[in-house]
């Protein structure tokens, strides 16, 4: 099987690392071989973060460059925009629609563009933008944002409900895992 | 069972299993979580020391106490530790001595880009460079063996994309390992005499090592189709290789990256028409190519900056690069790391702004000060520098009246490099004025404790270094502590001590709002009909202020209501919420 690119970006501390781990998981199970790499240390201090997933018969390298990646899964409609180049021809972006502004926008020396996933859409791109956080905070918290877009990512894999369950329960602590169980299908069927 | 493993948990599998059982290193991304991880098994005694050059002596001296030990630091800590280092290479081991150390290609956490093997060479000891975290576990157990078996320290070389992707990995058992120390002068003690002894060793050692790479399944040849070409390459270089070219051309995989293998290199380069060395950072491999008399391509072809990916491997070797995906906005603001809202720093760095006061800076989260709206420090160079630095300035003003110079250092980064510097303060009698941050933990690489918290690397109570009593022990007569939450307060110290005729510390002291125990006060509230929209709050870069309609707005969800924008607030526009 060629190498399937998957790429998680957002803005630090809006938990990727759970995505990706939860992702690992399920894709161990299944005898892959993966590459996963993570950004820690200075950019996770609220600047743009991105990580990435490989998976095939053999991964190589652990990153993935221009014009590669299958799936950009964003927490932000920015950082969706942000990383466009990296999408293969076909390739698809799977978004939360939240808007989080960064620092030269927030000191007014940068604008927010207006109707990002109307411009994605119109540059070609086949754009699934949906509003993550409301269904996370309907599944009991905010911070499940990355469970609802891998619920949301899932619907285009074969992998069955119960696979991506059983990864879930292996990822998160008990106490958290009916809210994120809730959270992955509202995303899934979203 | 196979697992999924970052690069630096490989690692500290690998200290686990090869019965590593003291662990001493200093957090430095990307190196931190080796430690960390290591941490964890009830086997292994593992500290924070407060820098790398005590982490290495102090691993040193567990070696020679017969117990495997490892201490392990980001690129620029191996620079502190590079002097027991030169040393330890002389004397050998008793016990295996490994140390990881982890460069940053790319910078994505760094201050400089530089490239550690240089120090393999330098020191004349062997270093292994693992590609993913399958090697990252095994050559950390390998490298215990050549350790004691060839007497000699062992650098394992990490960099970002090992340390931290995660890969497969099979995980085996702990074997146990002890030996007894037995005193050996001629060996341990580096006196002349017995250093004049040693080098001649040292050499004869590089030579068996030189010897054992000829033949070690480490450095690996593997076939190709198409002998054009022939590449040598070792770590995510060799990953982005095989990406690109798969089994076209024939690659040699370095895993011992010093000494060499002459013959392997020599053979190799012979069984094809071009050889090309691909490797990040620094000619390495290439000038080692160049000095067996090779013709080879590489930092002629290949970039000594920045990280590689397999695009950029292929366009250099006129491969096939994808398309790449359309580009959707012209302008997309960059989203560069910020100061975290409730961070205790920020209202430090705003009355050094306020001031114009130059503040030579250091290592660690308020290096973010630099940015604007901020942009409150003058420099950033190593560990300790500002202390040291403050020091050449105010001397080199030579008491002008107008003096306005402070140092700004962290509580961890104080503790590991900024002690020595106060002390030259102290004893050459400078009028500097020092400004210690302390946020209670070592907040940039991800929440480590110090000397100065009170917690050890297990997490259990234990000596807390009091910053306050140690100022004054070296010598310092005026030490004061300030809230940096109040603006008025922080002011007037400032003032004061700048204005002081002798030198003075003043303790900014808040925890890190990021931490679990630190409770958040409510969200402050903006009272829409008093903003002016003058801005003023706006002077602080807090990611919780925005302007929404010409006026100042609080996102709810970040805001940890400490208070400082209400405090720059003329018109009492924004509030702090009532107590329930």
């Amino acid at each position: 099987m060629q190498t399937k690119n998957i790429m998680i970006v957002g803005v630090g501390g809006q938990g990727s690392l759970l995505a990706s781990k939860l992702l690992g998981r399920l894709l161990l199970t299944k005898g892959y071989d993966i590459k996963v790499s993570e950004v820690h240390g200075m950019s996770q201090r609220g600047g743009s973060v991105v990580t990435y997933v490989r998976f095939g018969d053999k991964v190589y390298s652990p990153v993935i460059d221009k014009g590669e990646a299958d799936y950009i899964v964003s927490f932000e409609l920015l950082e969706a925009a942000r990383w466009t180049e990296y999408l293969r021809k076909g390739g698809k972006i799977v978004t939360n629609t939240q808007q989080i502004n960064p620092m030269p926008v927030i000191t007014g020396v940068a604008e927010y563009p207006a109707d990002l996933a109307e411009k994605m859409q119109a540059a070609g791109i086949q754009v699934d933008a949906f509003d993550a956080l409301s269904l996370a905070e309907q599944a009991g918290s905010a911070k499940a944002v990355n469970i609802v877009l891998m619920g949301h990512l899932s619907r285009n894999f074969d992998f069955t409900l119960e696979e991506w369950l059983d990864a879930i329960e292996k990822s998160v602590p008990a106490k958290f895992l009916e809210m994120n169980k809730k959270a992955f299908i509202l995303g899934r069927e979203a | 069972m196979k697992q999924l493993m970052l690069g630096n948990e490989a690692v500290a599998r690998g200290l686990y299993e090869a019965g590593c059982s003291f662990v001493s290193s200093y957090p430095g991304t990307p190196s931190t979580e080796i430690t960390e991880a290591v941490a964890k098994y009830q086997e292994v005694y593992a500290e924070w020391a407060p820098n790398e050059k005590v982490a290495m002596e102090a691993a040193f001296g567990a070696c020679l106490a017969g117990k495997r030990s490892f201490c392990g630091m980001k690129h620029v800590g191996l620079n502190v530790a590079a002097d027991p280092l030169f040393t330890i290479a002389y004397t050998g081991v008793n016990a295996g001595m490994v140390i990881a150390v982890a460069d940053d290609a790319g910078m994505h956490s760094s201050q400089n880009e530089q490239d550690s093997r240089h120090y393999a060479r330098a020191a004349k000891i062997p270093m292994l460079e693992p590609a993913d975290s399958a090697e990252a576990l095994a050559f950390t157990k390998l490298a215990y063996d050549i350790s004691e078996k060839f007497d000699t320290p062992v650098l394992v070389k990490m960099c970002t994309r090992v340390a931290h992707s995660q890969s497969v990995v099979e995980p085996a058992e702990r074997v146990e390992f002890s030996k007894t120390y037995e005193k050996n002068p001629q060996k341990y003690i580096m006196m002349p005499g017995n250093a004049k002894r040693r080098h001649p060793f040292v050499e004869e050692r590089t030579k068996a090592l030189a010897d054992w790479a000829e033949t070690a399944d480490i450095n690996r040849v593997e076939e190709g189709s198409d002998h054009s070409r022939g590449i040598i390459t070792s770590s995510t270089s060799y990953q982005y290789v095989k990406e690109v070219c798969g089994d076209k051309y024939p690659v040699l995989k370095l895993g011992m990256i010093w000494p060499m293998p002459e013959k392997k290199i020599r053979d190799f380069a012979a069984s094809v028409d071009e050889l090309v060395v691909v490797e990040e950072l620094d000619s390495f491999i290439e000038a080692h190519c160049l000095s067996l008399g090779l013709k080879v391509t590489g930092k002629d072809t290949f970039p000594c900056i920045d990280e590689f990916s397999q695009n950029l491997v292929a366009a250099k070797l006129n491969a096939a690069v994808p398309e790449t995906g359309a580009k959707v906005a012209d302008m997309i603001p960059a989203r560069p790391p910020v100061m975290c809202a409730g961070c205790p720093h920020r209202g430090l760095f705003y009355t050094l702004a306020k001031n114009k006061i130059t503040a030579l800076g250091d290592i660690g989260c308020y290096t973010l000060g630099a940015v604007p709206p901020l942009g409150a420090l003058d420099t950033t160079i190593c560990m300790g520098a500002s202390i040291s630095g403050a020091h050449g300035f105010t001397k080199a003003q030579n008491g002008a009246a107008d003096n306005k110079t402070v140092a700004v250092i962290g509580d961890s980064t104080f503790m590991h490099s900024g002690i020595t510097g106060l002390v030259n303060v102290a004893y050459n009698e400078s009028n500097a004025t020092i400004i210690i941050v302390d946020n209670s933990i070592t907040g940039m690489t991800g929440h480590q404790q110090n000397p100065t918290t009170g917690f050890n690397l297990k997490g259990d109570p234990c000596t807390k270094i009091d910053l306050e009593t140690l100022c004054r022990a070296v010598g310092i007569r005026r030490v004061r502590v300030v809230d940096p939450y109040n603006l008025a307060e922080t002011e007037t110290a400032i003032k004061e001590e700048l204005a002081a005729p002798e030198a003075s510390v003043i303790i900014s002291r808040r925890p890190c709002a990021l931490l679990k125990y630190v409770k958040h006060n409510k969200p402050v509230r903006v009272e829409s009909d008093k903003c002016r929209s003058c801005k003023m709050c706006m002077k602080i870069g807090c990611p919780a202020i925005s302007m929404k309609d010409n006026k100042a707005t609080i996102d709810n969800t970040l805001c940890t209501g400490c208070g400082v924008c209400a405090q720059l607030c003329k018109f009492d526009a924004i509030q702090a919420a009532k107590e329930d």
